[in-house]
C-alpha cells in the first residue's frame, strides 16, 4: 500500500500505476535485477556526460582566464590554437568607439619545445602578450613572473604540461631551466597552470616582443585575439553592436561567454569529440533500453492469463497499456536516484584521484533523467505490443 | 426479461475452404434469476458458445443479445461495456497473483473506479466473508487451497453485481467434495442475489444444483434449449 495515500486523484491513471507497482514489488529479486539494469545505464550516461564536459571545460580554460570585455578574431578562425591572424589595425579602429577603454592584442603560435633532458621536440602552444596588460590571467601566474618573461628570451611555462615536455617544474625548483624554443635557447622563469586541452598538449606564455622572436614569421601586425576592455559602467551589448558596425567582416566580435561558447562548439562538432561521447551515451542508453524491454516483455509473458483475465473482466486494452508503462516509468524512477547518487559517488572520486573535476549540475542531473525517462518509455512503448497476445478469449 | 437471448447463432473457426463449424444456428435464452448448466462432449462448441455470450469473441452470424445488448455487429467497446456487467468464473480461478485475495477481489470493482478505495474493499470483504474465507483476505493466491482460490474467484464474479455469471468448468481443477461445495455456494449466493448464471461443464456430480439442463452436440442444442 505503499502508494495508497495518492488515492482518489486521477484513478485512471492512479489505478494501473498502482496495480504495476504490486506487480513489480510483488517478485523483490525481478525489480533488483531491472533497477540495476537502469543504474547502470544512468551511471554510463553519467560518466560518459561527465567526461564530455569535463574535457570541454578544460579545452576552455585559457579563454576562461582572460580578462576583457570583449574579443576579436578572424571570422575564419574555427578554434584558438589553428586560429587565423587578422590585421592589428583593427584593434586601432576599435578604439573609435567611445565605449572602449583600450586595446591588446594577444598572439598565439604553435611552436616546437625541445625537452633539455631526453631532446624530444614537441608541439606547445605559445602566447605572447603584453605582461602590463593584464590581459591574461592563467592560473598559478605570478608577478615576479610575469616581470621575468620582459627580459629577452624568457618564458613561463605549463606546469601541467604532458610529461614528454620534460619535468620542468621540479627542474625550476632546483635551478634555471634552459632548452630551445622554435630553434633558439630559451630560459623557462616561472610557472602556470592551464593543463593539456584538445588542442595542445602544453602551454607557454611570453611578452610580444619574445614571441615574435621565436616566431620570426609572425610580424606584429597579425593578431590572433584582440582583447577589448571596455570603460567601468560601459554596455558590453551596445559596444559590441558599435564594434560590428564600424569593423570591416573579416572580424568578429565576441563576449567571453561567446568565446568561451565558440570554442566548445568546435569540439563539440567539428572535432569528432562530441560525436564520440555522444556514442557512448546513446550505447548507455541502448544496453538500459534492452534491460528495461527484456523486463517488461517477461513480465508480460508471464502473467499474460492475468492480463487476459483482466481484459475478460472488462479492462480495456488502453488500461493494460498504462499498467505496462506505469511499470517502466516506475524503473526508471528507482533506478535513476540510486543512478545519481552513485553517480555522484564516481564524480568525487574521478575527481579526487584522477584530477578530473566532474561536476554534477542541476542541468545533468535533469537531462539524464530525461534520457532514462525516455529509455523506459521506448522500453515499454515496444514491449505492449505483446499485450495483443492477452486475449481473453483463449482463456477458456 | 431474459439475461440472454440467441436465435440463429452459427460460428466457425477459419477463413474460406478450410473454415471449421464449430456452431450450427443455435437458438437459446436464458431467463434473468435462472441457473443453467451446459453440458456435452469436449469439442461439442460450448466454451465458443460461452466466449459469445461473454462478449469475448466477435459475434459471425445471427443474434446474441447479453443483457439487453445486440452482440453480433457490436465494436470492440461494446463488448467491453458488455464484460464489466458480467461476471466470469475460469477452470483454473485466474486470480493475480500478486495481488491479496481481497485487492483481486477488489479488481472486479476498479474497472470503473466510481467507488471509493475504502468501499471496495469493505465490498471485498464482504464478499470474501459471503463465501466463507473472510479470515484469507490478506492472503496471496499461492498460500491458498484450490477450493479457497475458487471461492475467492466466485467472490470476485459477484463483486460488481453482474448481471451474468459465466463459469467454464469451474471444477475442472477441484475434487469432487471441494467441487460440489463451491458450486453449491455459488448457487446459493446466486439465488440470494438473483443472479443469472451459466455453467459450462461435463462434471454430472454438480447437475443438482441447476435449474435446467442444456446439452450441446457436433454446435447444435440437442436438449433444454428453452425452459
Amino acid at each position: 500500500m505503499a502508494l495508497g495515500g495518492v488515492q482518489g486523484r486521477g484513478p485512471r491513471v492512479f489505478l494501473p500505476f498502482r496495480l504495476a507497482w504490486r506487480q513489480l514489488r510483488h517478485e523483490k529479486s525481478r525489480l533488483a535485477a531491472a533497477i540495476s539494469g537502469v543504474v547502470f545505464a544512468c551511471l554510463l550516461i553519467f560518466m560518459q556526460l561527465g567526461f564530455m564536459t569535463a574535457l570541454f571545460e578544460s579545452a576552455v580554460q585559457v579563454q576562461k582566464s582572460l580578462h576583457a570585455d570583449l574579443f576579436l578574431m578572424h571570422s575564419t578562425t574555427e578554434a584558438l590554437w589553428r586560429s587565423t591572424p587578422f590585421p592589428r589595425a583593427r584593434l586601432a579602429q576599435a578604439l573609435a568607439v567611445p565605449e572602449v577603454e583600450r586595446v591588446a592584442p594577444i598572439y598565439v603560435q604553435n611552436v616546437v619545445w625541445r625537452n633539455p633532458k631526453t631532446s624530444l621536440k614537441r608541439t606547445l602552444l605559445l602566447f605572447g602578450v603584453d605582461p602590463t596588460s593584464g590581459v591574461v590571467g592563467f592560473p598559478g601566474l605570478t608577478a615576479d613572473g610575469l616581470a621575468a618573461i620582459t627580459k629577452p628570451d624568457v618564458i613561463l611555462f605549463d606546469a601541467r604540461a604532458k610529461p614528454e615536455f620534460g619535468a620542468v617544474s621540479s627542474w625550476l625548483a632546483e635551478g634555471p631551466v634552459v632548452s630551445e624554443l622554435g630553434n633558439r635557447r630559451v630560459e623557462v622563469a616561472g610557472l602556470f597552470e592551464i593543463g593539456a586541452t584538445f588542442g595542445s598538449e602544453g602551454n607557454a606564455l611570453t611578452s610580444e616582443a619574445n614571441f615574435w622572436r621565436f616566431v620570426p614569421n609572425h610580424t606584429p601586425a597579425q593578431v590572433n585575439v584582440g582583447a577589448i576592455m571596455l570603460r567601468a559602467g560601459a554596455d558590453a551589448t551596445a559596444a559590441q553592436a558599435a564594434l560590428r558596425h564600424i569593423l570591416p567582416d573579416d572580424v568578429m566580435v565576441l563576449t567571453k561567454p561567446e568565446l568561451i561558447a565558440f570554442e566548445k562548439t568546435y569540439w563539440a562538432n567539428t572535432a569528432p569529440v562530441g560525436f564520440i561521447f555522444g556514442l557512448g551515451v546513446v550505447i548507455g542508453l541502448i544496453v538500459g533500453c534492452v534491460i528495461v524491454y527484456q523486463i517488461l516483455f517477461s513480465d508480460i509473458s508471464r502473467h499474460i492469463g492475468e492480463y487476459a483475465t483482466l481484459k475478460a473482466m472488462g479492462y480495456t486494452n488502453g488500461y493494460l497499456v498504462r499498467v505496462v508503462m506505469g511499470e517502466a516509468l516506475i524503473l526508471a524512477v528507482l533506478g535513476y536516484v540510486p543512478g545519481w547518487i552513485l553517480g555522484l559517488g564516481l564524480y568525487e572520486l574521478a575527481s579526487a584521484r584522477i584530477f578530473i573535476p566532474l561536476t554534477m549540475t542541476v542541468e545533468k542531473s535533469i537531462g539524464v533523467f530525461a534520457l532514462i525517462f525516455g529509455m523506459c518509455v521506448v522500453s515499454g512503448l515496444l514491449a505492449i505490443r505483446k499485450l495483443k497476445d492477452a486475449n481473453p478469449a483463449d482463456m477458456f | 426479461m431474459d439475461a440472454v437471448r440467441i436465435s440463429g447463432l452459427t460460428h466457425r473457426f477459419g477463413d474460406g475452404e478450410t473454415a471449421k463449424p464449430v456452431l450450427h444456428g443455435l437458438d437459446l435464452s436464458v431467463a434473468a434469476g435462472e441457473v443453467v448448466l451446459l453440458t456435452g462432449p469436449s469439442g461439442s462448441g460450448k466454451t465458443t458458445l460461452l466466449t459469445l455470450i461473454g462478449g469475448l469473441r466477435a459475434v459471425q452470424e445471427g443474434s446474441c443479445v447479453v443483457l439487453g445488448t445486440e452482440l453480433a455487429g457490436a465494436d470492440e467497446a461494446t463488448r467491453v461495456a458488455v464484460r464489466r456487467r458480467v461476471g466470469f468464473i475460469f477452470q483454473h480461478h485466474n486470480l493475480l497473483g500478486f495481488l491479496t485475495a481481497r485487492q483481486n477481489v477488489a479488481m472486479a470493482l476498479e474497472v470503473d473506479a466510481r467507488l471509493s478505495e475504502a468501499k471496495r474493499l469493505a465490498r471485498a470483504d464482504a464478499m470474501l466473508d459471503a463465501v466463507g474465507i473472510g479470515d484469507k483476505a490478506r492472503a496471496y493466491p499461492a498460500t491458498l487451497s484450490g477450493g479457497q482460490r475458487q471461492r475467492v474467484a466466485i467472490a470476485r464474479s459477484l463483486a460488481h453485481e453482474p448481471g451474468l455469471i459465466l463459469a467454464d468448468e469451474p471444477t475442472a481443477a477441484l475434487d469432487a467434495r471441494t467441487g460440489h461445495e463451491t458450486m453449491e455456494l455459488l448457487q446459493r449466493l446466486a439465488k440470494e442475489q438473483h443472479r443469472t448464471v451459466f455453467i459450462v461443464t461435463h462434471d454430472p456430480r454438480i447437475h443438482d444444483i441447476a435449474d435446467r439442463i442444456v446439452a450441446m452436440e457436433d454446435g447444435h442444442i440437442i436438449e433444454g434449449a428453452h425452459a
